[in-house]
């Protein structure tokens, strides 16, 4: 008798109360696992990276010294570590922001969400300053994208970093127009902590090439 | 079922029923409730931990102060990897969530080391 009723088309009204429940997710499809699926997608997405960034970081390390048939610079030659110390300081800094916000939203602080939300994005955009400058450095000191296969390496390596943090500051500043609008809530915290692994997931790869790249002596 | 009998039955009951509906958590908010979270200040004293860590990296840089000799290269490679697991378990909430989520991440993780660990052995990148 029930299944006879309830087999109607669904109302509009049906539809908005479907969004209430689950708001622009798909959460909502009960997955058997008993975790949630987008949280699951993320990690398995955050471990094929690992081998994005793991192809990047061979490449480098292979072609580190090769100063091409022209013996022109390489970008260990022209590196300024206290700077990029800064950079990977601001950036480290970051995870910790994007973390209190997720803390701050989780316990239905909004207005603090919210600010720590821009903080991140603010310190992701110190970062990426941080890295046009030393591009634009480098540059002026000869060592250019195509001069021998260590530039290029390096330039695509941490080009590559440089467009995750700028895509992740894009993710950020879209939560934050949302907060503001008042469509972030307590019930999307799940949002903003796969937002959040993505940004703390560019964070360990910068500890990676801030040690192997910049710090371990050629 | 017999939710959505009533709700086409009494159209004013939709309100009443939606409302029940909308307490069961999503799954994000279920995982939250499941264990316990780290205070703001737990994650500070992480990021000091982190920052001192970093600092040190740093110092090892400047050789005229202090030469590490042969234990540089495995100072920093330690470091790196407890800065690593430090924000992989805290921030990213991997000592807190579901044990397969860290599988995921650490299988991703291997898969890539062991795959250029190979390739730059064949290379001969330590010959």
């Amino acid at each position: 008798m029930t299944t006879e009723t309830s087999a109607p088309v669904a109302s509009d009204a049906d539809t908005a109360a479907a969004a209430l429940v689950a708001p622009g997710d798909s959460n909502d499809h009960g997955p058997t696992t008993g975790i949630s699926n987008t949280k699951l997608a993320m990690w398995l997405f955050l471990g094929s990276e690992c081998l994005l960034f793991g192809g990047l970081i061979s490449t480098y390390l292979l072609y580190k010294t090769r100063r091409g048939p022209d013996n022109l610079a390489i970008p260990t030659d022209v590196f300024d570590i206290p700077f990029t110390s800064i950079s990977s300081f601001v950036l480290l800094m970051s995870s910790l922001t994007m973390v209190l916000a997720l803390a701050a939203l989780t316990r239905g602080d909004n207005h603090g969400a919210r600010v720590w939300l821009l903080a991140t994005s603010m310190l992701g955009g110190v970062f990426i300053g941080g890295q046009v400058y030393e591009f634009t450095s480098f540059l002026r000191e000869g060592v250019g994208f195509t001069n021998n296969p260590a530039s290029s390496a390096f330039y695509a390596l941490t080009g590559f970093h440089g467009v995750h943090v700028s895509l992740g500051i894009v993710m950020l500043m879209s939560l934050f127009v949302a907060s503001w609008q008042g469509k972030l809530r307590q019930e999307h915290s799940e949002t903003v902590e796969i937002v959040g692994l993505y940004w703390h997931f560019v964070d360990v790869v910068w500890i990676f090439i801030f040690t192997v790249i910049y710090l371990v002596p050629a | 079922m017999n939710t959505t009998t009533s709700e086409h039955e009494a159209p004013d009951a939709e309100e009443a029923t939606v409302p029940k509906e909308a307490t069961v958590p999503e799954d994000g908010a279920r995982e939250h409730s499941e264990h316990e979270h780290p205070s703001d200040w737990d994650y500070v004293k992480i990021a000091l931990i982190l920052a001192v860590i970093t600092a040190v990296e740093v110092f090892t840089y400047f050789e005229s102060v202090y030469d590490w000799g042969s234990l540089l290269i495995p100072s920093l490679l330690i470091m790196m990897v407890v800065k690593f697991w430090l924000v992989a378990t805290w921030f990213m909430h991997l000592k807190f969530d579901n044990p397969i989520f860290s599988k995921m991440f650490v299988g991703g993780l291997l898969l890539a080391v062991g795959v250029y660990v190979a390739a730059l052995a064949a290379f001969e990148f330590w010959a």
